[in-house]
C-alpha cells in the first residue's frame, strides 16, 4: 500500500467527493469536471491482471484487478460521473454532489475490486454513497431514504454472510465465476440481486428514486443495479435461475410503469425492467448473451441518464413531476424534448440509436440457445418497453394537451450534458464497432441486417399504433400504485401499530424503569467523576504522595508472598 | 562520513545538549527558535541511522571515553531502543514548527531563548534515557529531562501553572527518589549498575536474597510509574498539561510520558524479567488492574471534562492504561500492541494536542463552551482533530485500531475474553469525550467569540496536518509501528524466564 495507492481509479473520485464541500464555487465546478475524466484517464493505465495487493487480516486482497469487463463498466462509470457532474453544475447543495462522487467512485471500486472483501467494501461505500445522495434532496425524501438504507444495508448483511461462508468453505476469498450450489453462494447472489432491483424487493427502486432531486436521480439510476449486472457478469455468469428472475423483472417493470402516473416514477420502473433485460441475458449465459448484457449496460446507462435529465431538466424548470399536470412543453422546451425523444428511441431500441444495438444481441443469444420460450418474451417485452417508455414518457410530458407551463429551456450547462449523451446514443447506434470492440468476449454480431430491422419497426410500429388506439385506457389519473413495498410501508406500519398497543403498556414500564436506573448511574458518575468529584478534583500534594507510598506499600506486600 | 559513523550514539546526546547551552548563550528568541529548528531536524537522521544499524547488525554498544563496561558508562541501543529515538526525535521534529508562533503568543519575550533552552535540555534527558545502558546515568538523564519539564510548565500564561510546576516537581521528585533508591538496592545486591550486567548477576542473587530484589523491583516499578501517570498516581498530569504552554503540552503528551513506557519496559523485559519468574509475581497483576482502571476511570472523568485541554489529558491517563496494559499482558502480542500504542497514542495526541493548542493561539480559550461551530471558523484544524479522535477511539482505517487489535489479540491468548469486551467498552467511551467535542464544534452555531477565528497559520497548520494525515496513515502502513513492535516483543519475551 505504498505508492501504487492512487493506482484505484475510484480512490480519485472518492477522495475528490470528500473534499467537494471545502472548496468554493469556482473550484468545486471545475473539480466536478475534472476529476471523472481523470479518473477515466487512469482507468485506461491500468494493466491487465492484478496491480495492487493489500494484505488484510491474514488475506491478500487483490485491490486493483482489471481486464476487459471491468474496464467496460469503469468506463461508462467515469463517463457517467462527468455528464452527471456537467447536467448538475447548477445544484446548490454541494453535499449531494460530494456524496455522488463517492458513490461513484465505489462503483468504480467495486468493478476493479479482485476479491470478495474488497467488492463488500466498496458496495457498502455505495451504499452509503448513494443513501446520501437521497438524503440530501431534502426533508421529503428521509422517509424514502431510511427505508432505501434499511434494505440496502439488510442486502450488505445478507452479502457479508455469504462472503463469510464462501470464505469459510473454499478458504479462498477470489472473486471468480461461482456455481450455485452452496448456501453462502446463494446469499451472496441474493445479496447481489438485491442491489439489481430483484423480485420480490424490486419496489425499492421506484420508491426511493424519485423522490431525489432532479439531478440526483441522475446519478442514482446509473451504478447501483449496473455494479449488480457487473458482479453477476463476472460471478454468476450462466445460472439458469437467472433468466426467470430477468423475465419477471422485465414484465414487472413494464406494467408498473404502465400504470404510474408519476414520469421519475415510470423512469424508475423501466430501471428494473431494463435490468431485466441484462439479467436474463447473464441467465443465458452464452458468449454473445453475455456481450449483449454487458453491452446493454453501458448502452442503457446512457440512454437512461439522458431520460433522466430530460425529466430533470422538466422538473428544474416546472418543478412538477406529475403526467397529469404536465403535457405540451415541446413548445418551449424543444432541445429537451428532443433529447429525450431521443433516449425513448434508444430504450425502445429503435434502429440507428444505440439500444438496438446492444439489446438484439440479447435477444440473438437466446435465439442461439434454443430458448424459444425467451425469445418471445423478451420480443413481446420489447414491445412493452416502447409502450411505456419509448411513447409514454415524451408523449405525456411534450405533447398531449396543453397544461399551460410554459417554461423555458433549461441552463446551457443541463442542454450540453444531454446533447452529449443524446449524441453517443446515436453514434453507438449507428457506428457500434468502438462499443463492440470493449465487450469482454470477441464480437462477430451484425445487428443491421434486413431481418432484424424490419422485426424490430414492425414490432415498434405496431406498439405504437397500439398505444395511441388504447390511449383512451392510458390516460393517466391521480392514482398511485401499490406495490410490494406497501408491506413495509403502510403493512409495516399497521402491524406495529397493534404490536404497539400490546406491547406498549410492558415497554414504557422497562423504559422508565431503564430510565431512572440510567439516571441514578449517571449521577452516580458524575457525584465520583465530574468537575467536583473525587477522581478529577486536583489533589493536593500531600495525598498524591499518600498515594504513592500506597502503591509502593501494596508492591511491597504483595510481592513477598 | 565514516568516522562519525561509530560516534553517533553519543552525537544523539551531545548536539541538543550542546544546542541548550549555544541557545543559552544567544539570548534571542528568533535565533533560539532557529538553532532548536536545526538540532530537533537533524535528530530524526540520526536515529533513523541508528535504528537501521540495530536492526541490520544488531544491539549498538557505546562505550562512553572509552571506558569499558561495567567499570564506564555504555550507550546501549537496541531495536526496542532505536524505536523510541526514533519516535520521540521524529514527533519532536514534525512538532518544531509550530513552536515559534504559538510560543510567541503564551510567553513573555525575554523568556523565548530560556524555553528553548530548556526544551532542549529536556529533549536531550529523553534521549538519555533511552540510549544509556546504565542505570543511575539513566536516573541523571530523568532528572535533567524532568527539571526542564518542571520550568517548562510554570511558563505556562495561566498562573495556575505555577501550582502545577510546583506539584509536579514534588511527585516527580518523590518518584526519581523512589527509582534511585530501587536503583541503590540493586547496586548492593549486584555491585554494578550496567544495564546488562545486572541482568546476569542478579540470577546468583535472586536466589541468594529474594526480598531484596523484590523491594528493588516495587520502589523501581513505582518510581517509574509516577512518572509515566499511571493510575492513581497521575494526579499531577491533569493539571501540568492543562496549564502549561500548548507546544509543552503537546512535547510532554507525545514524548516525555513514552519514554518512561520505555524505561519501565526496560527494567520489566531486560532486567528484572531475566533475572526472576517475574510472571509469578503480582506486579502483572496489579499492572492490568490498575491500567483497567485507568482505562475506565480516567476515560468517564473525561466525559465530564468542560477544559479541553484537561478532556485530552485525561484521555492520556486512559490511553497510557492501554500501553501498560500490553505490558502488564507480557506476551507478544499484548506487548506489541503495547509498544505500537506506545508509538500511535503519540502521534494522535500530538495532532489532537496540536489542534487544540492551535485553538487556543486563535481564541485564547480552550473551554468546550467557547468553541461551539468553531469547526466552520477552522474547519481544517478540527478536521485534523476529528481524525485523530477517530484514532483515539480506534476507528478501523486509522492507527488506533492496530494497537487496540493487538492488545485484543495478546488477551485472547491468555484466553481472557472479559478483558477483549472491557477494552470495546472503554473505546465506547473514548466514543463519548471525542463526540462531545466534534458535536460542539461541528453542529452547534458559531459563538459570537469566534467572529475572526480561522485556521492558523501555515506553521502551525503543517504539523497539526502531518500527524493527522500519519493517524490514518498508520493505520494501514504497520510496518514501522506492528512491524518493528513485534520484532521487539518477540526478542524481550523470548528473553524471559
Amino acid at each position: 500500500m505504498t505508492a501504487s495507492f492512487l493506482l484505484q481509479p475510484s480512490l480519485i473520485l472518492i477522495a475528490g467527493g470528500i473534499f467537494l464541500p471545502f472548496l468554493p464555487m469556482r473550484a468545486r465546478n471545475f473539480a466536478l469536471l475534472t476529476l471523472p475524466l481523470l479518473a477515466l484517464y487512469f482507468i485506461w493505465q491500468l494493466p491487465d491482471g492484478i496491480s495492487l495487493k493489500a494484505k488484510f487480516a491474514g488475506y491478500e486482497l487483490a485491490i486493483t484487478k482489471a481486464d476487459a469487463l471491468s474496464r467496460l463498466f469503469a468506463t461508462i462509470f467515469a463517463i457517467m460521473a462527468f455528464a452527471g457532474a456537467m447536467f448538475a453544475l447548477n445544484q446548490e447543495r454541494t453535499a449531494e454532489l460530494a456524496a455522488a462522487f463517492i458513490y461513484a467512485g465505489s462503483a468504480i471500486g467495486v468493478t476493479f475490486a479482485g476479491d470478495l472483501i474488497t467488492v463488500f467494501v466498496f458496495w457498502e461505500l455505495m451504499a452509503i454513497g448513494s443513501t446520501l445522495v437521497l438524503v440530501s434532496a431534502g426533508r421529503g425524501a428521509y422517509g424514502s431514504a431510511l427505508r432505501y438504507a434499511a434494505i440496502h444495508f439488510f442486502g450488505g448483511v445478507l452479502l457479508m454472510a455469504g462472503i463469510a461462508g464462501e470464505i469459510a468453505a473454499t478458504g479462498s476469498i477470489a472473486f471468480n465465476k461461482m456455481a450455485l450450489d452452496s448456501f453462502p453462494r446463494v446469499l451472496i447472489l441474493a445479496g447481489f440481486l438485491l442491489n439489481a432491483g430483484a423480485p420480490p424487493l424490486s419496489a425499492w427502486l421506484p420508491d426511493a428514486y424519485p423522490e431525489s432531486s432532479w439531478s440526483g436521480m441522475v446519478f442514482l439510476s446509473a451504478f447501483t443495479t449496473k455494479t449488480a449486472v457487473y458482479v453477476l457478469l463476472r460471478g454468476f455468469p450462466g445460472t439458469e435461475l437467472l433468466i426467470y428472475v430477468g423475465l419477471f423483472m422485465v414484465f414487472y417493470g413494464i406494467i408498473y410503469a404502465i400504470l404510474e402516473n408519476d414520469m421519475r416514477r415510470i423512469l424508475a420502473y423501466s430501471i428494473v425492467n431494463q435490468v431485466g433485460f441484462m439479467v436474463t441475458g447473464i441467465g443465458i449465459g452464452s458468449e454473445i448473451a453475455l456481450n449483449g448484457a454487458a453491452a446493454h449496460a453501458f448502452t442503457h446507462i446512457i440512454y437512461k441518464a439522458l431520460l433522466l435529465m430530460s425529466a430533470g431538466s422538466v422538473l428544474y424548470m416546472t418543478g412538477k413531476r406529475k403526467c397529469t399536470d404536465l403535457g405540451g412543453l415541446f413548445r418551449t422546451m424543444p432541445l429537451t424534448a428532443i433529447c429525450g425523444i431521443i433516449g425513448a428511441l434508444s430504450i425502445s431500441s429503435f434502429p440507428l440509436t444505440s439500444g438496438f444495438v446492444s439489446k438484439s444481441m440479447i435477444s440473438d443469444g437466446a435465439a442461439s440457445a434454443q430458448l424459444a420460450f425467451v425469445w418471445f418474451m423478451l420480443a413481446a417485452a420489447s414491445a412493452g418497453v416502447f409502450l411505456h417508455a419509448g411513447i409514454k414518457f415524451p408523449w405525456f410530458v411534450f405533447f398531449q394537451k396543453d397544461s399551460g407551463l410554459r417554461p423555458s429551456e433549461p441552463p446551457l450547462n443541463m442542454k450540453l450534458a444531454m446533447i452529449f449523451f443524446a449524441f453517443l446514443c446515436i453514434a453507438i447506434g449507428i457506428w457500434p464497432e468502438p462499443l463492440y470492440a470493449l465487450l469482454p468476449f470477441k464480437v462477430n454480431y451484425v445487428p443491421y441486417t434486413a431481418s432484424h430491422v424490419v422485426f424490430y419497426l414492425q414490432l415498434l410500429l405496431f406498439s405504437g399504433l397500439a398505444f395511441f388506439l388504447m390511449l383512451g385506457w392510458l390516460k393517466r389519473t391521480m392514482t398511485i400504485t401499490l406495490d410490494t413495498d406497501w408491506f413495509w410501508r403502510g403493512g409495516g406500519r399497521r402491524f406495529m401499530k397493534r404490536l404497539d398497543i400490546a406491547a406498549g403498556d410492558a415497554w414504557n414500564r422497562l423504559e422508565k424503569w431503564s430510565r431512572d436506573r440510567a439516571r441514578d448511574f449517571a449521577r452516580l458518575l458524575r457525584t465520583h467523576h465530574g468537575p467536583a468529584g473525587l477522581l478529577s478534583r486536583s489533589t493536593p500534594t500531600g495525598a498524591m504522595a499518600f498515594w504513592t507510598t500506597v502503591m509502593l506499600a501494596a508492591y511491597l506486600i504483595l510481592s513477598q508472598f | 562520513m565514516n568516522s562519525i559513523w561509530p560516534q553517533l550514539p553519543a552525537l544523539q546526546i551531545v548536539i541538543p545538549l550542546l544546542g541548550a547551552v549555544l541557545v543559552a548563550f544567544l539570548r534571542r528568541g528568533s535565533l533560539a527558535f532557529l538553532v532548536t529548528l536545526a538540532v530537533s531536524w537533524l535528530m530524526p537522521f540520526i536515529s533513523a541511522a541508528l535504528l537501521w544499524q540495530t536492526m541490520t547488525t544488531g544491539p549498538i554498544s557505546y562505550h562512553l571515553g572509552g571506558w569499558p563496561p561495567p567499570i564506564g558508562i555504555e550507550y546501549r541501543i537496541d531495536v526496542l531502543g532505536g524505536f523510541v529515538l526514533l519516535l520521540v526525535s521524529g514527533v519532536s521534529a514534525f512538532m518544531i514548527p509550530f513552536a515559534r508562533q504559538s510560543v510567541e503568543r503564551e510567553i513573555h519575550p525575554s523568556k523565548h531563548a530560556w524555553f528553548y533552552c530548556m526544551y532542549l535540555l529536556c529533549f536531550t534527558g529523553l534521549l538519555g534515557i533511552t540510549v544509556t545502558g546504565d542505570a543511575f546515568n539513566a536516573f541523571v538523564f530523568l532528572e535533567i529531562s524532568s527539571l526542564a519539564t518542571y520550568t517548562m510548565i510554570a511558563l505556562g500564561h495561566d498562573r495556575r501553572a505555577l501550582l502545577a510546576a510546583f506539584q509536579y516537581l514534588i511527585i516527580g521528585t518523590i518518584g526519581a527518589t523512589f527509582y534511585v533508591i530501587g536503583v541503590g538496592f540493586l547496586y548492593l545486591i549486584t555491585g554494578t549498575l550496567n544495564l546488562a550486567d545486572l541482568a546476569t548477576r542478579l540470577i546468583p542473587a535472586a536466589v541468594e536474597n529474594p526480598p531484596a530484589v523484590y523491594a528493588a523491583l516495587a520502589f523501581i516499578t513505582v518510581g517509574i510509574s509516577l512518572k509515566l501517570a499511571l493510575f492513581p498516581l497521575h494526579t499531577w498530569l491533569p493539571n501540568a498539561y492543562a496549564y502549561a504552554p500548548s507546544f509543552v503540552t503537546v512535547f510532554l503528551s507525545a514524548t516525555a510520558t513514552k519514554v518512561a513506557i520505555y524505561l519501565l519496559v526496560r527494567y520489566f523485559f531486560s532486567v528484572f524479567g531475566v533475572a526472576i519468574d517475574f510472571r509469578a509475581l503480582p506486579v502483572t497483576e496489579i499492572m492490568i488492574a490498575l491500567s483497567l482502571a485507568a482505562m475506565f476511570i480516567a476515560s468517564i472523568v473525561a466525559v465530564y471534562e468542560t477544559n479541553v485541554k484537561r478532556m485530552l489529558a485525561y484521555s492520556s491517563v486512559a490511553q497510557i492504561g492501554y500501553i501498560t496494559l500490553g505490558i502488564g499482558l507480557a506476551n507478544q502480542a499484548g506487548l506489541t500492541g503495547g509498544l505500537t500504542h506506545l508509538f500511535n497514542h503519540a502521534i494522535m495526541k500530538a495532532a489532537l494536542f496540536l489542534a487544540i493548542g492551535a485553538v487556543v493561539y486563535r481564541i485564547g480559550s480552550c473551554k468546550l463552551d467557547d468553541l461551539s461551530g468553531i469547526g466552520r471558523k477552522m474547519p481544517f484544524t478540527m478536521i485534523a482533530f476529528a481524525i485523530a479522535g477517530f484514532g483515539l477511539i480506534g476507528t478501523p482505517g486509522t492507527a488506533g485500531f492496530i494497537s487496540k487489535w493487538y492488545l485484543a489479540l495478546g488477551a485472547l491468548d491468555h484466553g481472557w475474553w472479559f478483558l477483549v469486551a472491557l477494552i470495546v467498552v472503554s473505546s465506547m467511551i473514548a466514543v463519548v469525550y471525542v463526540g462531545r467535542v466534534l458535536e460542539v464544534v461541528w453542529f452547534r452555531p458559531t459563538g459570537p467569540n469566534l467572529k475572526d477565528a480561522k485556521d492558523p497559520p501555515f506553521l502551525m497548520m503543517m504539523p497539526i496536518i502531518a500527524f493527522a494525515v500519519a493517524t490514518v496513515y498508520f493505520g494501514f502502513d504497520t510496518r514501522l509501528t506492528a512491524g518493528i513492535s513485534e520484532t521487539v516483543a518477540k526478542t524481550l519475551i523470548g528473553g524471559m524466564r
